[in-house]
């Protein structure tokens, strides 16, 4: 560590913070500034003048917009987020019930795939052009570049139709025994596993091969190093920066794929209080899910960026 | 790189580098092509070669396939193969306008950033990164959420969420072109921005952002069979293929062709550019992982 990379690293976390006042506007403008008058659009169009006023004022649209983002700011920061305007409860109420079971959705899968999707990366890398390789990219290809609920949908088919070993819902509510838990997490976990490692193992695979094709590497193999040495105390140790920023970019892929999962499997989590507060027109619960899910998705960005700079050995011994 | 002149062609003009390529596909470059075309096909022609209708209910729900029901019937019992060529109009169609947009709009923006001075660049790069701080599923809900979800809607959605990528790829190739010597011939000729964005650099950048257009619709093509899917996309009675997985989910439990129908649908299509992609000759956006 040196004063080169905690100026890097201060400036990468600026940044973040600046982009994610940047998102507050833009989330801001989309649901409560851009869409138009809102009391108008419940009241309809044969409202009296008075009425509209009213609501208005109730609503606290009769301040101007740039007033009534900082007040939304300002609520956001101190952890008032407003009331969900149909069911009436406090939405930081309704997003603290849920927000464990995605917590705890993402961090199984994230355990699970991690490991799966970094050992079948760095076999793919070494064993590039053999039917292994071939075989785990194009299977990688094919499950990118189909949408997510068709995985899910795929697997409900295979697991829980054909083979009947899992039940094809999940509800949190009734578990009771750790193969219970095991049981309803199974497919979400599995679904989400599919899309992230698929990610995961293209870059890491795309990571080590870039240190595998590097002069040194061609240098240690001259010398006569065995094939395992070759990679594991040459190649891996040059190549932490990019697998630990590939780790951290796939899993922010976990942020997309919960939407569709949570949905499919209707498993009561955070994004499926999103999407039903959306076709609910629900704005305080779409906002505050919103920025959550941004901050989430920026963090795990900015980690990606911090691990390559740290990683960056030109940059530490200057 | 061979080229192949024309017979009788003219002089000292190769043959258009799309023909060149085309020539240079392997197999699957060809099948991809295929399932392109055939859906293409399905979507402007195949409504009026129907016997009947999607709209058409009454049949028994969830039949197997049949000879009277080449596909099967869905949850109303209306034939599944009307109902998946009438949503191919929705997919593809939406899908290819909306990607247009997003490309050419990219494209332009990038050429004037990259044509005039530093301040407009800084401006509309720094402007467009701040989209992409936000994740695209994320983007599209809250748009359906202030705005509701019509057609229209759809497009301008998916067209906004994917301009930063376009032009992120637009801006890093011509501003390449515009360091080359050629591009400052023709301003010290005292050509207009205009003609130096269009006329010098575009032609330049072409090939690239076509095929930066095909992996761009294969993602609006995900992104808006995600949003059909949460039942936040096309709208009921319309349907596009998301949505017919979204309505027939039923239908899973016994494995019915219904449901099955249109997630085979989507994955041809979008593996098929897939295919296409990977056989051009400079397909490194996609190793980049650019998305």
């Amino acid at each position: 560590m040196n004063a080169l990379i905690l100026k890097l690293l201060g400036q990468r976390i600026a940044l973040a913070l600046l982009s994610l006042l940047a998102v507050s506007v833009v989330v801001f403008a989309i649901t409560a500034v851009l869409p138009g008058d809102a009391a108008q659009e419940q009241l309809g169009q044969d409202a009296t003048a008075e009425a509209l006023a009213a609501l208005r004022a109730q609503m606290g649209l009769d301040v101007p917009a740039p007033r009534r983002y900082l007040h939304w700011l300002g609520g956001l920061l101190s952890g008032n987020l407003g009331v969900s305007s149909t069911t009436q409860l406090p939405v930081s109420e309704l997003i603290g019930s849920r927000l464990p079971n995605s917590l705890l959705l993402a961090a199984v899968a994230a355990l699970f795939s991690v490991p799966i999707a970094l050992s079948l990366g760095v076999a793919a890398a070494v064993w590039r052009g053999s039917w292994f390789d071939r075989a785990a990219s194009t299977g990688a290809v094919a499950v990118v570049s189909v949408p997510e609920f068709l995985v899910a949908t795929l697997a409900v088919l295979v697991f829980a139709v054909q083979l009947r070993w899992l039940p094809a819902l999940s509800y949190v509510a009734d578990i009771e025994s750790l193969g219970q838990l095991l049981r309803a997490f199974a497919m979400p976990v599995l679904t989400l596993c599919c899309v992230i490692v698929a990610q995961m193992m293209r870059m890491t695979r795309a990571a080590v091969i870039d240190q595998l094709e590097a002069p040194y590497i061609e240098m240690v193999r001259l010398k006569g190093a065995s094939p395992l040495r070759i990679v594991l105390a040459h190649a891996l140790p040059n190549a932490v920066g990019p697998i630990a920023n590939a780790v951290a970019l796939s899993l922010s892929y976990l942020l997309g794929g919960v939407i569709i999962v949570e949905t499919i499997f209707n498993y009561p989590g955070i994004a499926k209080l999103m999407v039903d507060g959306v076709s609910q027109r629900d704005m305080p619960l779409v906002q505050a899910c919103a920025m959550l899910f941004c901050s989430a998705y920026l963090i795990l960005v900015t980690t990606a960026d911090l691990f390559g700079i740290v990683a960056n050995p030109r940059l530490r011994h200057r | 790189m061979s080229t192949i002149t024309t017979p009788g062609g003219f002089a000292g003009r190769p043959a258009s580098p799309w023909f060149a390529r085309l020539a240079q596909f392997g197999a699957t470059g060809w099948i991809g092509i295929a399932v392109i075309a055939f859906w293409a096909l399905a979507a402007i022609v195949g409504p009026a070669l129907l016997s009947r209708t999607g709209a058409a209910g009454g049949g028994a729900v969830f039949a197997p396939i049949s000879a009277d029901h080449w596909l099967g019937t869905d949850y109303l019992g209306r034939d599944m193969l009307a109902r998946v060529i009438e949503g191919a109009r929705y997919t593809v169609g939406v899908a290819f306008v909306a990607t247009l947009l997003a490309s050419g709009i990219g494209t332009l923006l990038a050429l004037l950033a990259a044509a005039t001075g530093r301040w407009i660049d800084a401006a509309l790069s720094r402007g467009l990164d701040t989209l992409t701080a936000i994740p695209s599923k994320m983007f599209a809900l809250l748009m359906v959420a202030g705005f509701g979800s019509s057609v229209p809607m759809l497009i301008a959605t998916a067209a906004v969420i994917y301009v930063p990528g376009a032009y992120r790829m637009a801006r890093a190739l011509a501003v390449n072109i515009n360091a080359l010597d050629y591009v400052t011939v023709a301003r010290t000729r005292g050509e207009r921005t205009g003609y130096v964005m269009l006329r010098e650099i575009l032609p330049n950048i072409a090939g690239p952002m076509l095929a930066d257009l095909g992996l761009r619709f294969v993602y609006v093509v995900l992104l808006l069979a995600s949003l059909s899917f949460l039942g936040l996309g096309v709208q009921p009675p319309a349907a596009d293929w998301g949505s017919l997985v979204r309505e027939n989910i039923g239908a899973l439990a016994d494995a019915g062709s219904s449901v099955i129908v249109p997630s085979l649908a989507i994955a041809s299509l979008t593996i098929a550019v897939n295919l296409v992609i990977d056989n051009l000759p400079g397909h490194s956006a996609r190793e980049r992982g650019v998305r």
